[in-house]
């Protein structure tokens, strides 16, 4: 097995435990953005984007990473903005009460 | 190690730290929007990490820019749009399509880092795994997680979907997967074997997906969620990147966390889920024909809106065909109708009302309903008994008081104890049972009236006549 290889597997697996120990009881509340803010998370995949398209150099790899570039940033964007909106309806609650009360 | 790659290196273990602080505050509703901020600062020093990297390799052609930048335009705009304008009742099935791009785009990097390093050669183990892993598993993440987003937006029947023969068809698929990892692990490269091993993949996420039960869509939307970190995570390996793997494995763990934790929250569990043909989703759409004839008493708008208008303590417990027909607005004016005139209007939210776990506190929250409004089971039990009208709005198995009693499916689950209350109104399509399948006698009781229409046309009905009798 190589050093690379190994270094890589050792990360894997510390961080599998790292997400399983930081994910205790989520209250039913929070479970849906919950899932929507990990989804974004693995938006990181954006990056894997941009190294294929620096390699790429004949029309079947050209294609491979606008794809790759297309579905990585939906994910990212849309997925940090969508966990942002349903969040916010979370902490905004005094406010808009607020404004309510002057009216 | 260059400076680049040391300073690269460092900002990446930077952004993982920023994705664990991020989810770990995302447990707190205090916190949480902070947390996913905290995450995209770790997304954003990431990818200005990558971009200074290639600029400074200087590999990257002009075609490769052009399609690359074409490509995070076209997603950035595509996605936020879908994003910003999404009505919140439509949320889970855009989680599940933003999840399908990603296991899509995992895929991508796997087949194309297949491809060129290949070049006709044999390749070592340590590097074919990881690929077939990586295009395998995202190849089921999204096509399973397209199944989903149709079946929560109705283009797909929410119906479990049977294919005759899917037993053996199911053998066929993983046979053929098997035997595509087999080539592309021991023989030279072929771009034969990497399609093959995608197409299988794609045909297991639809024979996957298709006959499990809109209701029970949630928790394999989080399942799919967490294939897909994992596909993240080998395509880390495949490219050598760490961060990849960090926040591809983070995903993966707590992903699965959260799936058990959902399918606990719908007392079901995940292996009978996978299993389908469970659940019809909005088993409320059923003709009033297959009504079992109970013993019940119908009412009017007329009526509800007088029990209403002489009410003191109302409490509205809000379901699934609440969000279904989209009725939150309604609701909530009926509700400042209410409370205008000094009546206690409060909403007894069970854990799993709405489409998915926590879904009704966003829709409530989206028409501006006070969170202080909002009580959760363990709060909500104990106010039944001095509620003088209960109006169940679209919920079923939620409120059955059979799961009390021992001996029946919704045995043990949770539930709203409405059926305390002085009176209650049940708004409901049909008699037809919710997607447990379990008749529940609440519908039959002295106490309880039903009020046969659909969410949003009953509540429109029933605030014209409240507003009468409170003028």
């Amino acid at each position: 097995m190589s050093e690379e290889l190994f270094t890589n597997l050792a990360i894997f697996v510390l961080s599998l435990l790292v997400g399983f120990e930081v994910m205790s009881k989520i209250p039913a509340t929070l479970q849906t953005p919950m899932m929507s803010g990990a989804n974004a998370i693995h938006g990181v995949v954006v990056v894997g984007a941009f190294v294929i398209a620096a390699e790429a150099n004949s029309w079947v790899f050209y294609c491979l990473a606008f794809f790759g570039a297309f579905f990585a940033a939906v994910n990212v964007a849309g997925g940090y903005t969508v966990t942002d909106r349903m969040l916010g309806m979370f902490d905004r609650k005094p406010a808009a009460k607020k404004e309510d009360d002057q009216k | 190690m260059s400076a680049l790659q040391t300073i690269s290196s460092l900002i990446y273990l930077i952004s993982a730290v920023c994705y664990v602080l991020g989810v770990h505050m995302m447990r707190s509703p205090k916190t949480a929007r902070r947390g996913n901020g905290l995450s995209a600062v770790g997304m954003f020093l990431a990818v200005i990490t990558i971009i200074v990297t290639i600029i400074v390799e200087g590999k990257i052609d002009a075609i490769g820019w052009v399609v690359l930048i074409l490509g995070l335009a076209l997603g950035i705009l595509y996605g936020v749009v879908k994003a910003r304008k999404v009505p919140m009742t439509d949320v889970p099935q855009l989680v599940s399509l933003f999840n399908a791009v990603g296991g899509g785009a995992a895929a991508v990097i796997g087949i194309f880092d297949y491809l060129l390093k290949g070049d006709g050669a044999s390749l070592s183990i340590a590097f074919s795994l990881p690929v077939l892993l990586d295009v395998i598993i995202g190849g089921i993440t999204f096509s399973g997680s397209l199944i989903a987003t149709g079946k929560l937006s109705g283009h797909v029947s929410g119906k479990p979907i049977t294919v005759p023969g899917a037993r053996i068809l199911n053998i066929i698929v993983v046979i053929a997967i098997l035997a595509s990892a087999w080539f592309m692990i021991g023989s030279p490269t072929n771009i034969w074997y990497v399609i093959l091993a995608l197409a299988m993949s794609l045909v297991f996420g639809l024979l996957m997906t298709l006959p499990i039960g809109g209701a029970d869509m949630p928790v394999v939307v989080s399942l799919l969620n967490a294939f897909t970190g994992l596909a993240v995570a080998f395509a880390g390996f495949v490219i050598n990147n760490q961060v990849l793997i960090i926040a591809g494995a983070l995903v993966g763990a707590a992903g699965t966390i959260l799936t058990l934790q959902m399918a606990d929250a719908m007392n079901r569990s995940v292996a009978n889920i996978l299993a389908g043909g469970f659940g019809t989703g909005d088993s409320d759409t059923g003709s009033a024909a297959d009504a079992v004839p109970v013993d019940v008493k119908e009412t009017s708008a007329d009526d509800i809106g007088l029990q209403l208008a002489y009410a003191q303590n109302v409490m509205i417990v809000p379901g699934y065909g609440l969000a279904a027909a989209q009725a939150q607005h309604e609701v909530a004016e009926l509700a400042k109708v209410l409370t205008d005139k000094g009546i206690n209007v409060n909403y007894a939210i069970h854990p799993v009302a709405g489409r998915m776990p926590g879904h009704m506190n966003v829709l409530l929250a989206d028409v501006n309903v006070p969170y202080e409004q909002m009580k959760q089971l363990d709060d909500a039990n104990p106010m039944f008994e001095s509620t003088d009208v209960s109006l169940v709005i679209g919920a079923n198995d939620v409120t059955n008081p059979l799961a009390r009693e021992s001996g029946n499916e919704i045995s043990g689950m949770p539930i709203l104890d409405v059926d305390k209350s002085k009176s209650v109104v049940v708004i409901k399509r049909s008699m037809s049972t919710g997607y447990a399948g379990v008749q529940n006698p609440l519908f039959s009781m002295d106490n309880t009236q039903m009020f046969f229409s659909d969410a949003k046309k009953g509540l429109q009905d029933i605030v014209a006549s409240t507003k009468q009798y409170l003028e």
